[in-house]
């Protein structure tokens, strides 16, 4: 299980002073470290983001909601990506994608009724030469189906 | 320490490394590796190896040959190195008790070998350059692929790396380095295919001392991963040539710019950099030459758009990567206000090359006016998928048969796709056209970043074209309208037709569409939008006629496109 608690003013500002080397920490350099950390931007960051970066958190809004990769509430224990896609595609990932959704009892992207799973539909997982490809947590996993998808999500 | 030096100790470690003594196993990794399950088997021969101190187990990148993975490759005590392709663990413990007890290779798996260094090669086993389809390939850019361990700059060294810098740093001033890459005739690989001299000479010809070289590994093109791939397989190979672009133009910061989440290329870049500045190749006087230049990684978070140039500077300062009016072009004002150039991973990843045998050898590699290889990504209806390098100048035909193997299926191939979402379909009437930037664009089709992704007989062009559309209207900024609201008013279109539901005028509103996108958006993303669709008729015009006659339900019945319905606000 993955610990969801919210997380304090101090995590949030250590996650922002430990993240990777670089010259100059920005908006965007300090929302991906919490979104690594914490999986989410929880709302007290923005704040926290805007006070440590000079701009105001209008400005940190604008840049959480137009990346699609944050989200502002915890996900769930395991995120699955399946990618939608050109090359996955044309080898059938609408057929998985909807029997994906049958599997998970859900019908967009979003997290499953027992809170275990967050499916999300990814533009290009980087590895189309074993497509169809879905990914755990970011693990790589190519010649979809959902048998296999299936099997691999059966531990969490 | 001198460069000298650096070789020597870099030389006498590979040597070692394949010496009698050690036993050195290699597994293909990256992200087609890990999707095949490398991973597993890595751990795997980890685990059976653990006693024995002779057998030194890494990960290397995945040579590009997707179809044959998870790969391996075993170089045992007489110096050959045997592969085996496919492997599953049951497999691969097999393959390791024999190399065990019996110190041979287990012939029933073996893929094929590499006797190098003047070795009598094993009977019986296929050379791999002699087979295909890497008989057809020409590495420069990937020559270390699969070869080295991506995070141990001494192997690259070992192999040639960084001998270009040396030559330049010590050889050539920052002029005669330019003069080379210019003299290469290299161009952008990165989509537009700009002479990449030209362009760092704009860099060169401002005084500002901050300058920077951003390289930009967005990549986010589906169908295309040799970018990534680089990273993978041999991030000094990247950031050698982001040196001498710095060296050449008189920068003083480099930016490797990835998107998050991409954990090899990220990790391999950053410990590429980490070494570099152990060893000097990177910071103050650099091998005492007097020439300074940092690096770092710079990362994105998801969004297409932040691989445009301008786009890209926003995301390095932190902002929404919506593109910058031009002019001011970069190299006047660019991150930071500063002077910049961008350059693709590809592009940057010849220059060793280019420096270290001259831009004579380079040119007479590939056609005329596209000098060079080829990086191509095969993905699709493809018997043999994965990344290619090859020379300019061959035919798409022969790419898809010798290279790729044909198609994957009973069906044959129907098109292309390439170019990425803003490039468009190749019909197989076109298959003779050779790959080259000019030829390619002569039939209205892109090379772009190089991938390549095959669609066989059975392929719905109307369905694939509102794919490439809903792609690109997910991934607009939402900075100009005609870009925002026209790729949404083209994708609800789309939906209508594949959905039975087509209005007679429909194809021609499309168009509409698409020329006031051309005219009227401020960057690529929404003056190309229209450009897939545009292909597409060009070559099956009937397909279209047939989807509007509303007699070809694409959905069954009322099922819609699964889509993400997040939207940029
Ligand atoms: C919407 C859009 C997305 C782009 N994405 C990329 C990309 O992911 N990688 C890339 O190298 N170039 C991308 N480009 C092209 C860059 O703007 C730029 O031309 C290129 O990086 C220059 O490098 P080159 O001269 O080495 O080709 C994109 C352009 C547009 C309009
Ligand atoms: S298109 Fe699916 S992984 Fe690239």
């Amino acid at each position: 299980m993955r610990n969801n608690k919210k997380p304090t003013n101090k995590e949030i500002i250590n996650a922002i002073e430990n993240q990777p080397k670089i010259s100059k920490k920005t908006v965007l350099s300090c929302l991906l470290a919490i979104s690594n950390e914490f999986h989410f931007i929880p709302k007290n960051a923005v704040e926290i983001v805007a006070k440590y970066t000079g701009k105001t958190m209008n400005d940190v809004w604008g840049v959480a909601s137009f990346y699609t990769n944050f989200r502002f509430t915890p996900p769930g224990d395991a995120t699955l990506d399946i990618c939608w896609g050109p090359s996955c595609h044309i080898l059938g990932s609408q057929k998985i994608l909807k029997d994906v959704h049958g599997l998970l009892g859900i019908n967009q992207e979003g997290e499953t009724k027992d809170g275990k799973i967050t499916l999300r539909y990814s533009t290009c997982l980087g590895a189309c030469s074993q497509g169809p490809v879905f990914a755990i947590d970011h693990k790589l996993y190519g010649k979809a189906s959902v048998e296999k998808i299936k099997e691999k999500i059966s531990d969490i | 320490m001198d460069f000298n030096q650096l070789k020597n100790t870099s030389t006498e470690e590979w040597d070692n490394l394949n010496s009698e003594n050690t036993i050195w196993i290699r597994v293909g990794y990256g992200a087609s590796g890990q999707a095949a399950g490398a991973e597993e088997i890595f751990n795997l021969l980890k685990d059976l190896s653990s006693d024995n101190e002779n057998i030194i187990i890494s990960l290397v990148g995945s040579m590009g040959l997707s179809y044959a993975e998870p790969l391996i490759d075993i170089k045992s005590n007489d110096g050959i190195r045997v592969f085996y392709n496919n492997v599953t663990p049951d497999i691969t413990k097999e393959i390791y008790n024999y190399l065990i007890q019996k110190n041979i290779p287990l012939s029933k798996y073996v893929f094929g070998q590499i006797a190098s260094d003047g070795r009598n090669p094993i009977d019986g086993i296929p050379e791999l350059d002699k087979i295909e389809p890497l008989k057809y390939t020409k590495q420069i850019a990937t020559k270390n692929f699969g070869n080295i361990s991506p995070t141990n700059i001494n192997q690259y060294i070992a192999n040639g790396g960084y001998e270009g810098l040396s030559t330049a740093l010590t050889k050539l001033d920052p002029e005669k380095t330019l003069n080379q890459v210019k003299d290469s005739g290299l161009r952008g690989r990165g989509g537009a295919a700009f002479s990449t001299g030209i362009k760092w000479s704009f860099l060169a010809g401002n005084n500002s001392n901050i300058k920077y070289i951003l390289c930009n590994c967005e990549e986010g093109d589906p169908g295309a991963f040799n970018d990534k791939g680089i990273l993978e397989n041999d991030p000094h190979m990247l950031l050698e040539g982001l040196i001498l672009a710095g060296y050449a133009t008189g920068a003083s910061n480099g930016h490797i710019f990835i998107r998050d989440g991409h954990e090899i290329p990220i990790e391999n870049s950053r410990k590429a950099i980490q070494q570099a500045y152990d060893l000097n190749l990177l910071g103050e006087n650099i091998l005492g030459t007097g020439f300074s230049y940092d690096v770092e990684v710079s990362l994105t978070g998801d969004s297409y758009v932040a691989g445009e140039e301008t786009a890209l500077m926003e995301a390095i300062e932190g902002k929404r990567s919506m593109p910058r009016f031009k002019p001011p072009f970069p190299a006047a004002y660019g991150l930071w206000g500063k002077p910049s150039n961008i350059n693709n991973v590809k592009t940057l990843s010849y220059v060793p090359y280019i420096i270290k045998e001259g831009s004579d050898k380079y040119k007479s590699i590939g056609s005329e006016s596209s000098s060079g290889t080829a990086i191509v990504c095969l993905s699709g209806h493809i018997k043999r998928p994965g990344m290619y390098e090859i020379e300019m100048g061959m035919t798409i035909k022969n790419l898809l048969n010798n290279i790729g193997g044909g198609s994957s299926t009973n069906n044959d191939i129907k098109l292309l796709q390439t170019g990425g979402p803003l490039g468009g379909v190749l019909g197989k009437e076109d298959f003779d056209v050779k790959i080259d930037f000019d030829e390619m664009s002569k039939v209205g089709a892109i090379l772009g970043s190089g991938g390549i992704i095959v669609a066989d007989s059975t392929t719905d062009v109307v369905d694939l074209i509102r794919t490439l559309v809903a792609f690109n209207q997910f991934e607009s900024c939402g900075k100009c309208f005609p870009c925002r609201l026209g790729n949404t008013h083209m994708l609800d279109i789309l939906n209508r037709i594949c959905n039975s539901r087509p209005n007679e005028n429909d194809m021609d509103v499309i168009k509409k569409i698409g020329n006031s996108m051309k005219t009227g958006s401020l960057c690529g993303h929404g003056q190309l939008g229209y450009s897939p669709i545009a292909s597409a008729i060009k070559y099956f015009k009937d397909e279209f006629d047939l989807a509007l006659s509303a007699n070809h339900p694409i959905d069954s019945s009322d099922e819609e496109m699964i889509l993400p319905t997040r939207t940029r606000p």
